[in-house]
């Protein structure tokens, strides 16, 4: 069949015959590479449902700490009120300056609302006392929200209590005045939060797609049928595939950190051993998954999709983009089983928040345990046979 | 060649899905043999091979090659056992000394630098090693292949149609590198589409359908099959194969170059046949080839 003359340029002999011989061609072969259309078919249903429901740009129920000096009606009310707000959660109500720091730093809360000592009678002279908010800033995000909402809360929270004989005090400007500190971050600098976590991001993309991808090359070569006539042991292959890796790990964590140093002038406050042993458990557990990939996935092209498929969550789901505490449940769950969320705190706490050894044991562990799963699950699925 | 067997399995199985591959295959090698797979591809030599160095599992059937389990020792076997491959799966990013070295590390073996030198000269890639295996041509892919499942002076070599896509002369130096190993005690088990190579061998099993059809020493097999085979000569042939093939006296006739051979089980009728048919032919062969395939 020939194209219409409009088509039918000298140097431009089309013919749909043959356009449709390449089209019918492509169509068998996407058909036959079942995994692949698979991705193509999951991708938007489960990533609309899973990222349509869990992310909240406009965070909510974020973890707050009430740190009280003062226990009277007044204070009972706005509590009251703080409970019933959608904004904050709050997981503890302490009574000393440093508990409350303590869950800040662990990331337990992301504020300190702290209420001092003489508030209420104070509030009732007139002498308009201070409440305080202190907001973990190395999330800007997720304190932004907060920050914004809090004077809404509060007003909403006193409100009830501002009637009769105090309704003296129901008056703009309110009768006491919020402080906000952003702690960690003063200056509610993005990069301060953004370029540490980049470098899981870096590291989640590479590492898992270099060692996917070298894998299932030997099997798309051929070459896999040679090594598994040789007495190689499948641990003996995933040691030695993946270590060189490790080291292209490291050349990445050090170009980061130089350009967080230099470019983005970012303090490095915490524990370098602390950093070293995160970083590293990540990079290990990332070459996990991609190892793990590389057993179920035949082509180097459905290594790269599927390595994709793993990668958009860790995006989306870990608080790198949007805050993890705004998620639903069911979301932070899977966010939690994601190598990357706990490689995000990990390296907030130790760069910004002057984090130790001690401060991390509790993102180093899961760490640890889903890199044992993974590589648990990539040994069983390697066969040392062809079968 | 001795008594010992080398290769000792019975009743090898495999199915791929619901088709059987290879069924019920029994196959015994004495040491030094050189031991041929003869078979329509699709037949189940590539399968059994692998069944029997260890790369896939049989479903049924047991064995032992150099006196160790097929199902449960097949690291001990693969120690021993030099596999060489039907697609060249050696790395193309690697020159041809790098592979021998990566090679030869895998079995951890001594003197590596020795071994893997002594390999470049037996197989003529001395003067070739530090090119990439991806640049070979196909003869010399396959010395390469070869030199690496050599590497580590296993006993048995399971050569997987070594000579598929190699020029002759590369062919003929391929079984003088065999032959040479054979005399050194090395058994071989090697499959093949060519009959000329198949006679080289020292027995012959001919699978079709995942099934032995034949197994023998290789002098013994037109006895066995006991076929009588006339060599007719001269033009024009093709008139005198076509009334060949009409003949119901001739069960089957076949080309060779300038040549047609004519075969049947039963001589006198043939030999009748190939007389009546063949006579309008300006020559006519007369040797009758009792005992003789070629």
């Amino acid at each position: 069949m020939k194209l219409p003359a409009l088509f039918s340029l000298p140097a431009l002999d089309l013919s749909w015959a043959r356009i449709a011989a390449v089209f019918l061609k492509e169509l068998v072969q996407m058909r036959r590479d079942k995994l692949t259309f698979g991705i193509m078919v999951a991708m938007p249903i489960v990533q609309l449902i899973l990222f349509g429901y869990a992310i909240n740009t406009d965070p909510r129920h974020m973890p707050a700490v009430i740190e009280m000096r003062e226990d009277g009606p007044l204070t009972r009310a706005f509590l009251a009120s703080l409970h019933a707000s959608s904004y904050v959660d709050i997981v503890a109500i302490v009574t000393t300056a440093d508990e409350a720091d303590r869950m800040l730093r662990s990331g337990e809360a992301n504020f300190i609302i702290s209420i001092p000592e003489g508030f209420e009678r104070r509030l009732v002279r007139g002498e308009t006392p201070q409440i305080l908010l202190a907001a973990d800033a190395s999330d800007p995000i997720a304190a932004g929200g907060a920050i914004a909402a809090i004077e809404r809360v509060a007003q909403q929270a006193f409100a009830p209590s501002f009637q009769g004989p105090l309704s003296g005090l129901a008056r703009a400007p309110p009768p006491y005045e919020i402080v906000v500190h952003r702690r960690f971050n003063p200056a509610g600098e993005s990069a301060f939060n953004i370029v540490p976590a980049l470098l899981g991001i870096i590291l989640t993309m590479t590492m898992v797609m270099i060692t996917s991808i070298s894998l299932t090359r030997e099997s798309e070569r051929g070459t896999m049928e040679n090594l598994l006539a040789t007495p190689v042991r499948p641990i003996e292959v995933m040691i030695g595939k993946t270590t060189p890796y490790i080291a292209i790990g490291a050349i990445q964590v050090g170009i980061v950190l130089v350009m967080a140093t230099f470019l983005f002038r970012i303090p490095f406050t915490g524990s370098p051993l602390a950093f070293t042993l995160g970083t590293a458990l990540f990079i290990f557990a990332n070459l996990m998954l991609g190892y793990l990939i590389s057993t179920i996935a035949r082509t180097q092209m459905q290594a790269m999709q599927t390595t994709f498929f793993v990668f958009l969550p860790s995006i989306l789901m870990s608080g790198f983009m949007f805050p993890f505490k705004a998620m639903p449940h069911w979301a932070q769950w899977i966010g939690e089983a994601l190598p990357i969320t706990h490689f995000l705190r990990i390296v907030r706490e130790v760069v910004l928040k002057e984090a130790g050894l001690a401060d991390i044991v509790n993102d180093l562990g899961p760490l640890a345990l889903i890199t044992l799963v993974l590589a648990g699950f990539a040994l069983l699925r390697f066969r040392s046979t062809l079968d | 060649m001795s008594d010992e067997l080398v290769i000792d399995v019975t009743g090898l199985t495999k199915s791929f899905g619901a088709r059987k591959v290879v069924d019920n295959f029994d196959l015994k090698v004495p040491r030094g043999a050189i031991y041929g797979f003869l078979g329509p591809n699709g037949s189940g030599k590539t399968t059994t091979i692998r069944m029997v160095c260890g790369l896939l599992k049989p479903e049924a059937g047991q064995g032992r090659v150099l006196g160790f389990d097929v199902l449960h020792e097949s690291l001990r076997i693969k120690e021993r056992v030099g596999y060489m491959t039907q697609k060249f799966s050696l790395y193309e990013d690697l020159s041809i000394r790098e592979n021998l070295e990566f090679i030869a590390r895998l079995y951890g073996l001594d003197r590596r630098k020795a071994r893997v030198d002594h390999a470049l000269e037996d197989l003529g890639l001395a003067e070739r090693q530090t090119q990439l295996a991806g640049k070979l041509s196909g003869g010399w892919k396959q010395r390469l292949a070869l030199a690496a499942c050599m590497i580590h002076e296993p006993e048995v070599l399971l050569l997987d149609e070594p000579t598929a896509g190699v020029d002759p002369k590369a062919r003929r130096d391929f079984w003088d590198a065999i032959r040479r190993y054979a005399a050194q005690g090395v058994t071989t088990l090697v499959s093949t589409h060519y009959m000329d190579e198949a006679v080289q061998c020292d027995s012959i099993a001919y699978i079709a359908y995942g099934k032995k059809l034949l197994d023998s020493h290789t002098a013994d097999i037109p006895k066995q099959i006991g076929l009588s085979a006339w060599r007719i000569e001269g033009r024009p042939l093709i008139d005198v194969q076509h009334a060949l093939e009409a003949d119901p006296r001739v069960e089957l006739v076949a080309r060779f170059g300038a040549a047609i051979h004519a075969c049947a089980r039963e001589p006198v009728p043939l030999e009748a046949a190939v007389r009546s048919r063949a006579s309008g032919a300006s020559a006519c062969g007369d040797q009758q080839n009792r005992g003789r395939l070629r």
